[in-house]
C-alpha cells in the first residue's frame, strides 16, 4: 500500500495562522493567514482536490495587518475571525475581528489563479472584537458546536466572551474574567471544549493550564506547571470529555485528565525543539498531530489513552457477520507509538490542523510559508477502520 | 668288664693315650656297660662310629673272628709284617695279662668291702621290714581313732554351722531392725547417698518377708523414712538453689529410691526450665529498653555461658539419668530444648536487631561467631531439637540484614557526598579565595565513595573469615558472596547510584533551580568514570575478596557499564538543557521585554549579550574542568569575520532590497531556502557526546534557537533591527570558538538577523564596518 506523496503549497509570505474551514463538511479546505509587515497580508483559501491531488487557491486581501491567528466559524462557511497586528509608528496593537468572505468563495468556486491581481478580493469586516482596555488579543475561539454566535477572545490577561448579533455584524461583550496573579500574565492559547454542552474553555498562560466555565466565567481547574516552560498550545480530546493535550517549549506533549491535575496521563518527548501546535483527530482521537520549531510534524498514535483503546468498537450491525467479529477480537491492542515524522518543512512549523471534511488528511504550515498536506498512512487507516 | 680289660690296650698304647683318650675311653666303657645291660646296640654303635662293629677282623669288635683275622693276615701280609704282628700280638697279650693282674690287685679290697656291705645290708633290711609292719599297724590304729573322733564331733560341727548361719541372719536382722534408726540418722545427717544405699540393700529382703508382721513393721518404718527421705530429696531438688550437678544427684538418688522416672523426668525438666528461664529473663532485662544494653559480644557471651551452658548441662544430665526412658524421653528433651532455644533465639534476635544500626561489624561477627559456636555443642547433643540449624538461620538472617544495612549506608554516604558537593558549590566564594574546583570535588566524591565501598566490603568480609565458625556453611560460601555481596551490595549500590543520579534529570523543578548544573556535570563525569574504570575495578575487587563459587547468574560488568554510561549521557544532556535554558531565558527576557519599535540607534552591544558570552565562557571553563576538549571541525582562523562579512553585505542586499513586484516575495526567501537545502537540519536538543565542545555546542544551539524564535514573535523598528545586528555580530565574534562547527553559529545567527529583518517594516541594516566598530569597542 503505497501512500500518496505529500502535497506542498508555497505562500509568498511568512505565515503562522492555519485553520480548516470548520463549517465545510464536503470539501477539504484550509485557510491560511500570512504575516508580512511590508505588504498587504492575505488569506489563502486552499482547496484540496483529494482525487486529483490538486490544490486550488483563492486569495483574499487582509489589509488590516499581519495575521497571528485565524479561526473559522463552525456554523457559517463564510465567516472567520482573525487576530492581527496593527502597526502604527512605534506601536504594535494586536486586534481581533470577525470577517465575511465574498459569497462566491465560500464554497470554493474555482476561479482561474492566473490573474491574481484582478481576483484579489477583500474581506468584509463584520465587527471588531476589541476593546482597547483589554490589551493584545492572542487568539479567538469559536464555540465548537453552536450556531456561530459565541466567541471567546483572549486578550493579554483577560478572557472575553462575545455574543455575535445581527448576523455577526455586532459583537457584544457578554462576560469576561481576568487572570489574577503576580507579574504580567498573558494568555498564549485557548480551546473551547466540545463536551459539557460547550460550557468549558481551557487556556494556557505561561506554564499553567486553566479551565473555565463560560457560564460563570470562573476557573474550574488549574494545572500549575503543566510544562517546564511556556505552554504553546492545547487541544481537547473530541471523544473523551476530560482529556486534553498540551504542548510547549519543553519539547513535550502532555496528555491530561482534568480530574487529576497533579500528573499528566502521558508524556511524549519526540520533538527536539518547542512544540507549537497539537491537534487531536476529530474522529479518531488516538491520532495526535504535533508541529514543532524543529521543522518536523509528528503524527502519533495514542491508543492507550484514546476512546478506542482496543481498536474500533464493533457496532451492533456488524455482529451479524461472525467472521468479521472474529477478526475484530483477534486484533492485538495497539501500542502507543509515533506513526510518522514528516520532514517536508525546512522552517519552524507553527501550525498543524486536521481537515474538517476528511479525517485522514491534515495540513501543516511552516514559517517560510510552506503548507504541506499529508494523509494518515493507509495501512494505519485501514487498521483503524477495519 | 673282662672284655674291656682284654681289649683296652689297643688304643691305650699311644703315648698320650691316657690323657687325650680319657673321654673316649670312658665312653667306650659306657658302651660296654650299655652292652652289658642290653641297652640298644644302635645307640652304643652310634657313638663309636669308627670301624664297622660287624667287621670280623676288628680286634676290638664284638664280632671278632680270629680265624678270619688270621686268614686275612696270612693272605695279605708278607712275612715280615706277619712276624711283626705276631710279636705285636704277643706283646699286647702280655700287656693285657699284666693289666688284668694289676686290676685285680688294685681292686681286691673293694671287692671284699663290697661283699661286707652287701651282707650288712641284708641284715638291716630284715630289721626295717619289721618296723614297717609295726608302722602299718599303728597307722591302722590311728585311722581307727580318727574315725571314732569324727563320728563323735559330727553332731557338734553341724550345730556350730547352724549357729554361724543364725548369727549372720541375726546380724542382718539387726541391720534391718536398726535400719529405721540408721536411716533416720542418715537423713538427719544429710547423708542421703548412704541412706539410699541402706534402703537399697534392705528393700528386697523386706519385700520378701513382708508377710511377717515384724518385718512388715520394719518395712513400714522404712517406707515412712524413705518417704521422708524422698520428700527431703525432693524438697532439696525443688529448692533448686543447689546447682545442676547436685540436682542431678538428687534425681539419681530418687531414681534409686524407685520413684517413678516419668514424673521425675517431668519435674527435672520443669526445674531446669525454671533455671533456664531465669537466665532468659536476666538476658531479657539486659535487653530492656531503659538500661544501656551491654555490648552484643558480652550479651551473647552471657547468653552462651548462662543459658546455652545450662542447657547443655541439663541435656547431658538428662541423657545420663533418663537414658532408660528411650525415644520418648529424648523427644521430651528435644521439645524442651526447642522451646527454650526458640525463646533464647527470640531474645538474641532482638538484641541483634538493636545492633543493626551499629557500624562495628567485627564485634557483631565475633558475637555471632560465639553464639553460633556455642550452640554447636547442644546441637550435637540434641540433634533433634534443630538448634544448630536455627542458629545458622539467625546468623544468615543477620548477615542479610547487615548487607542491606551496608547498602543503605552506601546510599546514605553517596547522598551525603552529594550534599557536601551541593554545599561546596553553594558556598559563597570569598574574594580571591577560590573554593575547591570541580575536579577536586569530583576526586573527593569518587574517593570517598570508593573508600566507603571498600570499608563495606571489608566489614562484610568478616562474615566469611576462615576462623568464624559459620563461614563454611553453604550459604556463606555461595549465596552470600554472589547474590548477597556482589549482586545485592555492590551491583545494587551502583544501580541505585545511577538511579539517584538520573532522578536529578527528572526533577520536577524543570525550570532549573532545583539541581545546581555543576552537580549534574560532576555526576555525569562520575558516572562516566565509573563506566570506564571504577565499576570493573570494584567488581574485580569484590570477586577477588569473595571467591564466588556459586553458579547463579550475576550481572555482567558490561551491563552495569552500559547503565552507567546511559546515566552519564542523560545527566550531561540534562546539563546542556539546563544551562541552555538559563541562557535562553536571559535572551528571551531581553527580547520580550524590550520595545523594539521605539528603540534608539545602537551604540553598544547590549549588556545581556555580554552576559551571555560571559556565562558561556564560565560554562566552558566549568565543563573544561571535567571533560576533554573534543573534536572541532578544522577551519581557518579568521573564518568568522569572512563569513560574517559575506552575509552582511551580499546576502543582505538580496534580501532587504525594497523592490516590490508580485514575484519578489519569493526571492526574499530564495537565498535562505537554497542555503537550507544544502545545510543539514539542526537538531537543537540533540544528544551530546562526552566532550566539552559537544556540550558547549548543545548549549549554544539551544540558546540561539530560542533567540531566533523570540525574534520572530516581535516587530522591530529600524534601530531595533540594527541592535539585533550588532548583538548577533558580537555573539558571532565570541561564540564560534566554543562550538564544534562554527558554521552552525553562523547559520543560526544569520537566521536571527534575517528573521529580524523580516519582522521589520523598515529594514535598513547598519553598515558592517560600524557594526564591527561597535562590537570591538565593547
Amino acid at each position: 500500500m503505497e501512500d500518496d506523496a505529500p502535497v506542498i503549497y508555497g505562500l509568498e509570505f511568512q505565515a503562522r495562522a492555519l485553520t480548516p474551514q470548520t463549517a465545510e463538511t464536503d470539501a477539504i479546505r484550509f485557510l491560511v493567514g500570512t504575516q508580512s509587515l511590508k505588504y498587504d497580508n492575505q488569506i489563502h483559501i486552499i482547496d484540496f482536490d483529494d482525487e486529483n491531488n490538486i490544490i486550488n487557491k483563492n486569495v483574499l486581501l487582509h489589509q488590516a495587518g499581519e495575521i497571528w491567528h485565524i479561526s473559522a466559524s463552525p456554523a457559517d462557511k463564510g465567516v472567520l475571525a482573525t487576530c492581527y497586528n496593527k502597526t502604527s509608528d512605534s506601536r504594535v496593537q494586536a486586534c481581533a475581528a470577525v470577517w465575511r468572505m465574498p459569497k462566491e468563495l465560500e464554497s470554493g468556486s474555482h476561479e482561474s489563479p492566473d490573474d491574481p491581481a484582478s481576483t484579489a478580493q477583500t474581506l468584509e469586516l463584520l465587527c471588531h472584537l476589541d476593546n482597547g482596555a483589554h490589551g493584545n488579543v492572542a487568539c479567538v475561539v469559536w464555540e465548537p458546536m453552536g450556531d456561530g454566535k459565541k466567541v471567546i477572545s483572549l486578550a493579554d490577561s483577560h478572557i472575553l466572551l462575545w455574543d455575535l448579533q445581527a448576523s455577526s455584524s455586532q459583537a457584544v461583550l457578554a462576560s469576561s474574567a481576568a487572570l489574577e496573579g503576580r507579574g504580567q500574565l498573558r494568555f498564549t492559547a485557548g480551546r473551547w471544549s466540545p463536551h459539557h454542552n460547550c460550557t468549558q474553555v481551557a487556556t494556557a498562560s505561561d506554564t499553567t493550564l486553566r479551565g473555565w466555565d463560560t457560564r460563570s466565567m470562573s476557573q474550574i481547574y488549574c494545572i500549575e506547571n503543566a510544562h517546564g516552560q511556556l505552554v504553546r498550545d492545547l487541544d481537547f480530546n473530541p471523544n473523551k470529555q476530560y482529556y486534553l493535550a498540551s504542548c510547549g517549549d519543553d519539547c513535550k506533549v502532555k496528555f491530561w485528565d482534568t480530574r487529576n491535575v497533579t500528573e499528566p496521563v502521558k508524556t511524549l518527548e519526540e520533538h527536539s525543539h518547542w512544540v507549537w501546535s497539537v491537534r487531536y483527530n476529530h474522529s479518531h482521537d488516538q491520532l495526535v498531530l504535533t508541529g514543532s520549531s524543529d521543522s518536523r510534524v509528528i503524527l502519533s498514535n495514542m491508543v492507550s489513552i484514546s476512546s478506542e483503546p482496543f481498536g474500533h468498537l464493533v457496532d451492533d450491525d456488524d455482529v451479524s457477520d461472525p467472521e468479521e467479529h472474529h477478526t475484530e477480537k483477534s486484533k492485538e491492542p495497539l501500542q502507543d507509538n509515533v506513526i510518522a515524522t514528516y520532514e517536508e518543512h525546512e522552517d519552524s512549523v507553527y501550525a498543524v490542523d486536521w481537515a474538517s471534511a476528511d479525517p485522514w488528511l491534515f495540513a501543516s504550515l511552516s514559517y517560510d510559508g510552506r503548507l504541506v498536506i499529508n494523509r494518515v498512512p493507509r495501512a494505519l487507516k485501514y487498521h483503524i477502520l477495519l | 668288664m673282662a672284655a674291656a680289660a682284654a681289649e683296652g690296650p689297643g688304643p691305650g698304647d699311644s703315648p698320650e693315650g691316657p690323657e687325650a683318650d680319657a673321654p673316649e675311653r670312658r665312653r667306650k666303657a659306657h658302651g660296654m656297660l650299655k652292652l652289658y645291660y642290653g641297652l640298644s646296640e644302635g645307640e652304643a654303635a652310634g657313638h663309636s662310629a669308627g670301624p664297622d662293629p660287624l667287621d670280623p677282623t676288628d680286634l676290638n669288635g664284638a664280632h671278632f673272628d680270629p680265624e678270619v683275622y688270621l686268614d686275612k693276615l696270612r693272605r695279605e701280609c708278607p712275612l715280615a709284617q706277619l712276624m711283626d704282628s705276631e710279636t705285636d700280638m704277643v706283646r699286647q697279650i702280655r700287656a693285657l695279662d699284666s693289666d688284668m693282674q694289676t686290676l685285680v690287685y688294685e681292686n681286691y679290697n673293694k671287692f671284699i668291702s663290697a661283699t661286707d656291705t652287701i651282707r650288712k645290708m641284708k641284715n638291716d633290711f630284715r630289721k626295717m621290714e619289721d618296723e614297717m609292719d609295726r608302722l602299718a599297724t599303728n597307722m591302722a590304729v590311728i585311722t581307727n581313732f580318727s574315725a571314732r573322733i569324727s563320728a563323735t564331733l559330727q553332731d557338734r560341727h553341724e550345730r556350730i554351722t547352724k549357729l554361724a548361719g543364725v548369727h549372720a541372719l541375726l546380724r542382718k536382722l539387726q541391720f534391718l531392725f536398726e535400719l529405721p534408726s540408721r536411716l533416720t540418722k542418715c537423713v538427719e545427717l544429710g547423708a542421703y547417698g548412704q541412706a539410699v544405699r541402706y534402703q537399697g540393700r534392705a528393700r528386697a529382703v523386706l519385700q520378701q518377708y513382708q508377710h511377717l508382721p515384724s518385718f512388715r513393721a520394719i518395712q513400714d518404718d522404712c517406707q515412712v523414712i524413705t518417704a521422708r527421705l524422698a520428700q527431703q530429696l525432693r524438697q532439696r531438688f525443688r529448692e533448686g538453689c543447689s546447682g545442676a550437678p547436685e540436682q542431678a544427684e538428687c534425681v539419681e538418688l530418687l531414681l534409686a529410691l524407685g520413684e517413678p522416672a516419668e514424673e521425675l523426668c517431668e519435674e527435672f525438666l520443669a526445674h531446669a526450665r525454671g533455671r533456664l528461664e531465669e537466665e532468659l529473663s536476666s538476658l531479657e532485662t539486659e535487653l530492656g529498653p531503659s538500661p544501656p544494653a551491654p555490648d552484643v559480644l558480652e550479651f551473647t557471651d552471657r547468653g552462651g555461658n548462662g543459658f546455652v551452658g545450662g542447657l547443655c548441662q541439663v541435656a547431658a544430665a538428662y541423657q545420663e539419668l533418663f537414658a532408660a526412658q528411650g525415644p520418648t524421653g529424648a523427644q521430651k528433651l528435644a521439645a524442651f530444648a526447642r522451646e527454650l532455644g526458640g525463646r533464647y533465639f527470640v531474645l538474641v534476635e532482638r538484641r541483634l536487631a538493636q545492633e543493626q544500626g551499629g557500624s562495628d561489624n567485627s564485634l557483631l561477627v565475633r558475637a555471632l561467631d560465639r553464639f553460633h559456636r556455642r550452640l554447636r555443642a547442644p546441637g550435637a547433643l540434641l540433634a533433634a531439637a534443630g538448634l544448630s540449624e536455627s542458629a545458622t538461620e539467625i546468623v544468615e538472617r543477620v548477615a542479610r540484614e547487615r548487607l542491606s544495612h551496608h547498602l543503605q549506608g552506601l546510599r546514605a554516604a553517596f547522598l551525603s557526598c552529594l550534599t557536601d558537593v551541593r554545599q561546596a558549590l553553594a558556598a559563597p566564594r570569598l574574594a580571591g579565595k577560590e573554593g575547591p574546583s570541580l575536579a577536586e570535588l569530583l576526586a573527593n566524591v569518587s574517593s570517598s565513595i570508593l573508600s566507603h565501598i571498600k570499608a563495606s566490603l571489608a566489614s562484610v568480609h568478616l562474615f566469611t573469615a576462615k576462623e568464624v565458625s559459620f563461614s563454611n556453611k553453604p550459604y556463606f560460601r555461595g549465596e552470600f558472596c554472589s547474590q548477597g555481596v556482589r549482586e545485592g551490595l555492590i551491583v545494587g549500590f551502583i544501580r541505585s547510584m545511577c538511579q539517584t543520579a538520573q532522578s536529578f534529570c527528572d526533577s520536577p523543578g524543570e525550570k532549573g533551580g532545583a539541581t545546581p548544573p555543576a552537580l549534574l556535570l560532576l555526576l555525569s563525569r562520575l558516572c562516566l568514570d565509573y563506566e570506564t574504570a571504577t565499576i570493573s575495578y570494584i567488581l574485580t575487587l569484590t570477586d577477588e575478596q569473595f571467591l564466588v563459587q556459586d553458579q547463579s547468574p550475576v550481572t555482567p560488568v558490561s551491563t552495569l557499564c552500559a547503565e552507567a554510561r546511559e546515566t552519564a549521557r542523560r545527566l550531561l544532556t540534562h546539563y546542556v538543557k539546563v544551562q541552555g535554558l538559563v541562557i535562553s531565558q536571559m535572551l528571551r527576557k531581553s527580547v520580550e521585554t524590550r520595545d523594539w519599535l521605539s528603540t534608539l540607534e545602537p551604540r553598544n552591544v547590549r549588556a545581556v549579550m555580554k552576559r551571555v558570552v560571559e556565562d558561556t565562557t564560565a560554562i566552558d571553563v566549568q565543563v573544561g574542568l571535567l571533560y576533554e576538549e573534543g573534536v572541532r571541525k578544522a577551519q581557518s582562523s579568521d573564518s568568522s569575520k569572512r563569513t560574517f562579512s559575506v552575509y552582511s553585505s551580499s546576502r543582505q542586499q538580496g534580501r532587504y532590497a525594497p523592490s516590490y513586484t508580485p514575484s519578489a516575495p519569493m526571492d526574499t526567501n530564495l537565498l535562505s531556502n537554497i542555503q537550507k537545502l544544502f545545510s543539514e537540519r539542526i537538531d537543537v536538543f540533540s544528544p551530546v557526546e562526552f566532550n566539552k565542545v559537544s556540550v558547549l555546542t548543545g548549549i549554544i544551539k539551544i540558546s540561539l534557537k530560542t533567540l531566533l524564535e523570540c525574534v520572530r514573535l516581535r516587530t522591530f523598528g529600524r534601530f531595533g533591527l540594527q541592535q539585533v545586528q550588532v548583538d548577533c555580530h558580537f555573539l558571532q565574534l565570541y561564540l564560534w570558538r566554543f562550538v564544534a562547527d562554527e558554521e552552525l553559529v553562523h547559520l543560526l545567527l544569520d537566521e536571527v538577523v534575517a528573521s529580524a529583518a523580516l519582522r521589520c517594516p523598515d529594514p535598513v541594516p547598519m553598515e558592517p564596518s560600524v557594526v564591527e566598530v561597535i562590537c570591538e569597542r565593547g
